[in-house]
């Protein structure tokens, strides 16, 4: 029974943080149908950028945890925005109308460049941010702990969640966006910019990325390649929820987070495994994802 | 079997760079089999792109055959090279022909996470394996040939590479004779318009199965050779990164001409054994630009560059 309990808050917890990571990729998708490989370095940066903004708040003698909070969001919010916003306008938009797959590829080649504008801005010494994730300390539930920032992430996933919910289907961008989504031509024809609406959707995308990074950056040891190690991870969320659908992101996290949590607590040696082998069965039966639109082929 | 017009300019550059090797130093010659070898993994990329169908999981089939290669030495105690590499071969067929049926119902970018996903799960499954070393991977037998012994060092990198150039020959040969087939012919059908492929009575699924496994079996015998040469194989080889690279190598040297991966393998390796020495933390960030101005500037890759002048010509 505790082994129950313990796959369900940490399948929970890492559900949260894959959700986080595979948001903006499956927006992205959703409306500008670009399966965005450079989705990891984004998170590479918002990691960077945060560890390196609450090193030099630490460092000053700060010790205040909201204030810490602003500090990571602020900096995951800038540079993803205006990294967003330099690849959309500077590259993507010299693109569109290509295929799907050549998409692909260039968004691959955008990887390998920030991979390396991260190292030549950072170098490739390790930068740590543990304060916050100390300051937030354990709780106890039952006989098992819980780190607090671990339960902290899992209420910034659900807010954005929702929050990403309501701005499709409640507000007047999102009603465009979902217009766009449906058919882009004839959006196109009614007026809607749907150059506009791209750069919006590409940075806000972006943004999400980079606030995934931000946010894992005290847990983790921000490092060079990890943005290379999460993209495989966010790729197997989204394809296996549906690409494209918010829902499906959050389906297919819940999914692979439980998968994981229960081959840690059961078979460790099947986690990395555990993951791919999750999205190659729900793709035999259901080849788009579990919540993906069947796209009717041309003749 | 009468030679064709197209295929001596091949055998021709075989032994040219054959004898070359007798006169150039070993690194050169151990640079050139790495180059030979991924090119052949590449060919296998480059036939999935002519059927529209971009692999990021190459590298599956790659890490199959050299770990084929490795564990036939060791366990089996196979030290035959053909023996070994026709061993990655046998096993790599057979995984592909049960993959096959599953991956060839899929395309576009799913076709691409599918097929990373398998070489994924046997990084996964390799990097937990740890009689076979973890991440490390383990060293490579001394090899033999049709029982001569090459021993090591030197020689032994030199007759890899003679190795390399007739396996490489065979199939670019074979592969060359394949794209003019009916059946590599179909493969770019559906590229184009897959539903009136099947209009004209050609199934599509058994066309794109029979090209996946050929393409998967050429990767396999690229990783044995890689194995081979270097002497060692690690998880890596499945890393997605690496079947990244091929995807590179590909639209860097494109799909126009057998020849092609050849020469975009060659420059790839010679470029990134100096970048990484002069460059170690912008080697990516090279790629990445000269991919996309590949992209935007030669679509069709560099071989472009040679059939264009002959157009303007005529």
């Amino acid at each position: 029974m505790l082994t129950v309990w313990a796959i369900l808050i940490d399948g929970f917890i890492y559900a949260s943080w894959l959700f986080l990571v595979a948001a903006g990729l499956t927006v992205i998708y959703g409306v500008m149908r670009i399966l965005n490989m450079a989705h990891g370095s984004l998170y590479a940066l918002g990691a960077y950028a945060s560890a390196s903004a609450l090193g030099w708040y630490y460092a000053g003698g700060g010790d205040q945890l909201l204030v810490a909070f602003a500090i990571i969001a602020a900096s995951a919010v800038l540079i993803g925005a205006l990294t967003g916003l330099i690849i959309e306008r500077g590259l993507l938009r010299l693109m569109y109308g290509r295929d799907e797959v050549l998409m692909l590829i260039v968004t691959f080649a955008v990887l390998l460049i920030l991979q390396d504008a991260v190292k030549l801005i950072w170098g490739t010494t390790p930068y740590s941010a543990y304060q916050p994730y100390v300051a937030m300390g354990r709780i106890n539930i039952d006989v098992l702990t819980v780190s607090g920032y671990d339960l902290m992430v899992l209420g910034v996933s659900i807010v954005i969640g929702f929050g990403l919910w309501f701005w499709l289907e409640r507000t007047k961008v999102g009603k465009i966006l979902r217009s766009i989504i449906h058919d882009r031509e004839v959006s196109e024809a009614m007026g809607v910019n749907v150059r506009r609406m791209f750069t919006i959707t590409f940075m806000i995308g972006a943004t999400l990325g980079a606030i995934a990074g931000g946010i894992t950056a005290p847990i983790i040891s921000v490092v060079p390649g990890l943005g290379i190690e999460v993209i495989v991870m966010a790729f197997a969320v989204v394809v296996t929820g549906g690409l494209g659908s918010i829902t499906g992101a959050a389906v297919g996290a819940i999914i692979v987070g439980l998968a994981r949590a229960a081959s840690i607590h059961t078979m460790p040696e099947l986690e990395l495994f555990i993951i791919y082998a999750v999205m190659a069965g729900v793709l035999i039966f259901r080849p788009h994802g579990l919540f993906g639109q069947v796209i009717a082929r041309k003749i | 079997m009468i030679l064709e017009k197209s295929e001596i300019p091949l055998i021709g550059a075989a032994v040219a760079i054959a004898l070359a090797s007798l006169v150039v130093p070993s690194w050169l010659v151990f640079t050139t089999t790495l180059a030979i070898s991924t090119a052949l993994v590449v060919m296998g990329v480059v036939m999935l792109m002519r059927a529209g169908l971009v692999s990021f999981g190459q590298g599956l089939f790659y890490c199959l055959g050299g770990y084929a290669v490795g564990l036939g030495g060791r366990y089996l105690g196979i030290t035959d090279a053909l023996l070994l590499v026709g061993l990655g071969v046998v096993v790599t067929v057979g995984l592909a022909m049960v993959l096959g049926l599953l991956v060839t119902r899929y395309r576009e970018i799913f076709f691409a996470m599918l097929s990373l996903a398998f070489s994924m799960i046997l990084y996964g499954v390799l990097v937990k394996s740890h009689n076979l070393g973890s991440t490390d991977g383990f060293g490579v037998v001394d090899w033999t040939i049709l029982g001569f012994t090459p021993g090591s060092g030197e020689s032994s990198t030199r007759i890899a590479l003679l190795l390399a150039l007739v396996l490489a020959l065979g199939f670019a040969l074979f592969l060359n004779r394949y794209f003019k087939s009916s059946l590599g012919l179909a493969c770019e059908a559906i590229r184009e318009n897959e539903v009136r492929v099947e209009y004209m009575g050609v199934s599509r699924k058994q066309v794109l199965y029979i090209n996946y496994v050929i393409a998967a079996a050429v990767g396999s015998v690229g990783g044995s050779m890689t194995a081979l040469a270097a002497g060692h194989v690690d998880p890596t080889m499945a890393y997605w990164t690496i079947s990244g690279e091929f995807v590179f190598i590909a639209i860097l040297g494109g799909t126009g001409h057998i020849a092609a991966p050849f020469l975009a393998a060659i420059i790839f390796t010679l470029v990134r054994t100096y970048a990484v020495e002069l460059a170690p933390n912008a080697w990516q960030m090279i790629l990445g630009i000269v991919l996309l101005l590949i992209i935007l500037f030669l679509p069709k890759g560099i071989w472009s560059l040679f059939t264009r002048k002959k157009g303007v010509a005529s």
